[in-house]
This record gives structure tokens, sequence and C-alpha cells, in this order.
């Protein structure tokens, strides 16, 4: 009974994940669709791959990206407000934000010359690009728990790795999740433009499509990065809600 | 047994404790008290070594504190921190049981014991075990933090301005029911208030400290009865036959031959009213229900209309009341007399003004036998404390 209002949020996002990966799965229904939105096109589908093909490529440049992102990101964050890490704090701070202000286009740019074409400067260039939400939201939850708290804990004798797993994480935890979702649903987009050095993903039909000239491969692109974003967004906001401790909830 | 030796706490130029030493006899409770920044948060946080002195020693039951591991030592001190720093995401038992936790007991052990203490400090387990700290009001919170530091039972309890953040009367209800727990527990405990009456009515011992120094360190009465500087006069306040009123309490005072009635208003004696000016209305346990002025009743109104229905909770005080919450319970009421009960709510007597007063006329012969003593110089320290 009392599960039921925090289970809601998480049922509806698999729901949508079914919904997306049945949408994604029917070729036809593209075919129809978009044939009927280009009546005059006389290939109104991108013919390189089919959409879940495309997606998949998609959700592996995303996956790479944003879990290295996290991977680094979160203990960065944790690292930076402890004493060990605080003298870095600022630095930390400043490159993560400048790797958000860079566009992730001249990363992928400047990347070539080293990393060439392919996958792996994509998530060089995406990783960077979605540390900022997760570093800054890692540290402002983490900032966010009371001294008093901390100094109870201390009090009561628990050292600073159980204070950080049993206190301070739980309870920044809502906010760390916030900053999760932020840097996913972004990269999701942003993973578009690393179609540009052929890393793949939904990114082909819509540069394909600017390339030459076929409208209906862009909205097919972007249609189904929009809804892949929409349901990561989701997923993740049922994560969050999952991960807020009970004692915190309104 | 505590033990500080010249306890030395410096900030760079600022010294917030010097030359501390005490000591704290095993099952006592000593009361730090004193003006804002004097020093005794940093005292306090140097026993369970959350602060590191500058020099001087602690010892407890005569091991040096530096002999243990920080953390190790904390999880045998308890500790309530004035802010109660309760874990808003954990549970109320959950936070009950977080030491005994880190000692690694074991489940069937922490769970009996959280809900033991929960009912201890007066918060039913089933209802409040589950609950959140936010659904807790402040004077709840106070006990579950009282609760928390008590819950691996250590013999030496910490506890900074514990009940600072409440309304007066839940204050008064807090220290009394830690004064009753104390009694049954028996733990060493320092305390910390800046509240003058509530060391008095909770300390076997005060120590006073002004800007970083100990200024004395004696049993209340000697604290009121000889000052040893006019600091210590001052703090303690100049109405000292008035302020030793909180370490007398009601069941010194009360009488105990009250009239009552089980039988509503109806049934009251005209004779009920001879020597007493109330009757008062119990139910057949004798839980108080309310009371009959006399006055009332010779002004010609008739019985049936003469009662005031009470609630005993709000309307009576219990037999260890200090006297000084009694007198401040009768201007409230606007009584010069006031119904006692027990825990669970039946009469056990009344309190007048009238005893209270001869209380503190005792307290003022006392007090100038002293005065007298002191200028001859010959008023040997037993008797004065007697
Ligand atoms: N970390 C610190 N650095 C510098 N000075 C400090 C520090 N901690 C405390 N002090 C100083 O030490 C003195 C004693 O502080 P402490 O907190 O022990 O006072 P207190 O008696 O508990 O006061 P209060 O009643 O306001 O809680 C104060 O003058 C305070 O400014
Ligand atoms: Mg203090």
């Amino acid at each position: 009974m009392m599960l039921a209002p925090r289970m809601r949020p998480v049922i509806a996002a698999v729901a949508g994940v079914v919904v997306f990966a049945w949408i994604v799965g029917q070729q036809d229904l593209w075919v129809r669709a978009l044939s009927a939105l280009f009546p005059g096109s006389v290939r109104p589908v991108y013919p390189a791959a089919t959409v879940a093909e495309l997606t998949l490529q998609h959700l592996r440049l995303v996956g790479i990206s944003s879990g290295l992102t996290l991977l680094v990101g979160i203990p960065l964050g944790i690292w930076v407000t402890r004493p060990s890490g605080a003298d870095f704090r600022e630095i930390v701070s400043a490159s993560v934000d400048f790797g958000q202000t860079f566009p992730p286009v001249a990363v992928l740019a400047l990347m070539m010359p080293i990393l060439g074409f392919g996958l792996w400067p994509a998530v060089v260039a995406l990783f960077l690009y979605g540390m900022f939400p997760v570093v800054s939201n890692t540290v402002a939850g983490l900032e966010a728990v009371p001294g008093t708290l901390i100094d109870a804990a201390r009090g009561m004798g628990m050292g600073r790795g159980r204070i950080l797993l049993a206190v301070e994480l739980p309870l920044a935890a809502r906010v760390i999740m916030a900053g999760v979702r932020t840097s996913v649903v972004i990269n999701i987009g942003t993973a578009t433009v690393a179609a540009a050095v052929g890393a793949g993903g939904l990114g082909d039909p819509i540069i394909g499509g600017i390339n030459v000239q076929n409208m209906a491969y862009v909205l097919q692109g972007a249609t189904a990065a929009a809804l892949l974003a929409i349901v990561a967004d989701g997923l993740l906001a049922g994560a969050e809600r999952l991960l807020t401790p009970r004692g915190l909830e309104a | 047994m505590i033990t500080l030796r010249d306890v030395t706490k410096s900030y760079g130029e600022v010294t917030a404790v010097d030359r501390v030493s005490f000591e704290v006899p095993s099952g006592e409770v000593c009361v730090l008290i004193g003006p804002s920044g004097c020093g005794k948060t940093t005292t306090l946080r140097m026993i369970n070594r959350l602060i590191e002195p500058t020099s001087g020693t602690i010892e407890i039951d005569g091991r040096d504190i530096m002999d243990s591991r920080p953390e190790e030592l904390r999880r045998h001190i308890g500790y309530v921190i004035q802010s109660v720093g309760l874990f808003p995401h954990l549970t109320v038992a959950e936070n009950v049981a977080t030491v005994p936790k880190l000692l690694g007991w074991e489940r069937r052990r922490y769970e009996p014991k959280a809900l033991e203490l929960l009912e201890i400090v007066g918060l039913p387990p089933a209802e409040y075990a589950e609950k959140y700290p936010r659904q807790l009001s402040g004077g709840q919170a106070q006990r579950v933090g009282v609760a928390r530091a008590l819950a691996a039972d250590p013999p030496l309890l910490l506890m900074d301005e514990p009940f600072g953040a409440v309304d007066p009367l839940t204050r008064e209800r807090l220290q009394a029911e830690f004064a009753r727990i104390q009694r049954e527990l028996r733990k060493t405990v320092i305390f910390v208030t800046h509240d003058v009456d509530e060391a008095i009515k909770l300390a076997d011992r005060i120590a006073l400290m002004r800007a970083g120094r100990l200024e004395q360190y004696d049993t209340p009465e000697t604290l009121l009865d000889h000052p040893a500087s006019k600091f210590v006069h001052d703090f303690m306040g100049s109405d000292r036959a008035l302020k030793r009123l909180g370490r007398a309490c009601v069941a010194d005072v009360m009488r105990t031959d009250v009239e009552s009635t089980t039988d509503g208003t109806r049934a009251i004696p005209r004779e009920a009213c001879t020597d007493s000016r109330f009757v008062y209305l119990t139910d057949e346990s004798g839980v108080l229900e309310g009371w009959v002025d006399c006055r009332v009743l010779d002004a010609g109104t008739p019985p049936e209309d003469a009662g005031t229905p009470v609630d005993w909770r709000e309307a009576a005080v219990h037999p260890e009341t200090t006297l000084k919450d009694a007198l401040s319970r009768m201007l409230g009421f606007g009584f010069r007399n006031v119904a006692v009960v027990d825990a669970q709510g039946r009469l056990v007597g009344e309190v007048s003004l009238a005893a209270i007063e001869a209380t503190m006329a005792d307290a003022d012969t006392h007090i100038a036998n002293l005065e007298e003593g002191e200028v001859l110089g010959a008023l040997p320290d037993e008797e004065a404390r007697s």
C-alpha cells in the first residue's frame, strides 16, 4: 500500500519503454507515416539502416559516454567535497563548466586528428559535455547535507566512509539523480551530432537528410531521438523517485 | 568517573578553554553552565574527541581517552546535540538503533532495545517507531535524540543543550522525564545549558565557566549559598531563596488529605469545605476530572453548576515537579492551590502557595544565618549544606 505512490512513475516509465521499443521495431509504421507526411518524396525513409538499428547505435553511444560521465563525474564530485580534494574544487568546477560551454562539435573537430573517425571521438566529446550537471549536482547535493547531521554521525562514532555511505549519499541522492537525468537527456540529443564523425546513431538520417536535402530523413531521426529522450527522462525520473529516501518525501 | 586535568584548547590567539580541571563521579549529573562563548561546548566535545585538546588530559574511569580510537570511544559515549540531528531518511526506530548497529549488534538485539528506549522516553513505539523525523514535534524529536544517545547503554552521556529548542512547558516536562530516567539508569552525565534554573533542577554538581575558565565547581546548594565570586553570585541570580525552590519538589510540601469525590458535584457536603478551598472530582480510579471551588458554593451557586472540569495533563502538577515550576503554574492559572497527580493522572494531593512561601521563609532564614556565619567566618561547610 505504502509502495504504490512511489511505484507509479516507475510503472509508467517501464510502460513507456515498452511502447517505445515497439514503435522503433515497426519499420513499416515509419514507412507509412513518413510516406503520408511527405507524399511527394520518392524515398521518405532513410535507407541505410532501420530505425531499430539506428536506435541501438544511438543507445550504445549514449550508454558508453554517459556511463563514463557517471563513473568519473560522481566520484569527482564526492572527492572535491572531501578535505583531500577541497583544494581542487575550484579547478574542477571551472573545468566542467568549460566542458559544457565548449561546443561538442568543436570537440569532435579537435578529437579527430587524435582519435580519427568513428565511435571514440564522439564518446570523448559527449563524455566531457555531460560532466557539468553530474559534478555540480553531486557537489550541491552533498553540500546541502546539514553540518549538524554529519556532526551527530561523527559524535556517534561513524567513520568518514560510513558517514558518506549511510548519511551523505542517501540524503544527496535525489539531487545527484536530477543531475544524472539532465546529463543523460542532454546527451541523447547532443549525440546526434556524433554522426558527423561517423559514429552512427539517430544523427545519421538527420545529417544524411541535410546533405541530400531530404527533410523526411531529418524528421525521422529527430522524432526517434526525441522519443528516446522522453522515455529516458521518464525512466530516470522514476529512478530518482525510488532513490529518494521515504523520510524525505513531502 | 570522568577526570579533566588542566584541559586547554586554543585556536591561535583565542583560548576557548583554559586549564579546566574537574571530576565527575560515576552516576552523577554535572551541569556545565556559563555565558555564551565561555567554552562549554568545546569542553564537552573534547571528552568524545570531536575536538582534540591543546594540552591537558581527560580520563574516563582512569583511562586516558587518547588511548582509544576516536570512533571506538564515541560509540561508548552517548551524545545529544542541541540541534538534535536526527537522520531524516531513517525512521525513529532506525535512528535510535544507529550506535548499536555500528557496534555490530544483531537485529534481534537492537530492535527490541530501540523499542524499549522509545517507551522509556515516553513515545509509545507502536505509534512512533515507524515515523520519520519530519513527522515529529520539537519535543518528540528531542526525546528521540535522548533515546538514540542511550541506545547502546553507554555509561557516560554528553548532552549539549538537549532541551534548548522547545517551549517552556515541554522543556519542563522533558526535564522532569530526564530526572526520572536518570534516577533509574544512573548514568554519568555532563549536561550543557545556559539556563540557571535547569542547572539547579538537574545538577548534582554545577561547573560554572567564564571565558574559558572554571569559576566554581560545586553542588547547586553551595553555589547558591557560597558563591566563590561576585560573578558566580550574579550569575546564579540574586534571589537565592527563589532559586532554591528549583531544588525542592512538590512531594516535600504537598498535603495529601484533600477532599475528593467520585459522585460528581451533587454529593458534595458542605462540611467538605470547612478546611479546604477545593473539593476535587475524580473518576472511579481516582483520575482527576475537575474541582469545585467552595467559595463559589458559598456564593450560592447550586452544586451542580459549581464544578470546573479540567484535564489533569494541563491543570495539575506531579509530586516530582519542582516548587519553582509549581509556583509558576499557580501564577499561570491564577489559583493559590494546585492539584497533584501521579503519572496516570490519579489525584494524590494538593500544594498551596502558603506551603511554598513557608519553604521560602525557611530558605531566607537559612541564608540569613549563612550570611551571619560568613561575616563571622565561623560556619562550617557541612552545616551550611544541610
Ligand atoms: N573552531 C574554532 N575556531 C576558533 N574559535 C573557536 C572555534 N570554536 C570555538 N571557538 C571559540 O571558543 C570559544 C568557546 O566556544 P564554545 O562553542 O565552547 O562556547 P559555548 O560556551 O558552548 O557557547 P554557547 O553557549 O554560545 O554555545 C568562543 O569564543 C568561540 O568563539
Ligand atoms: Mg555551545
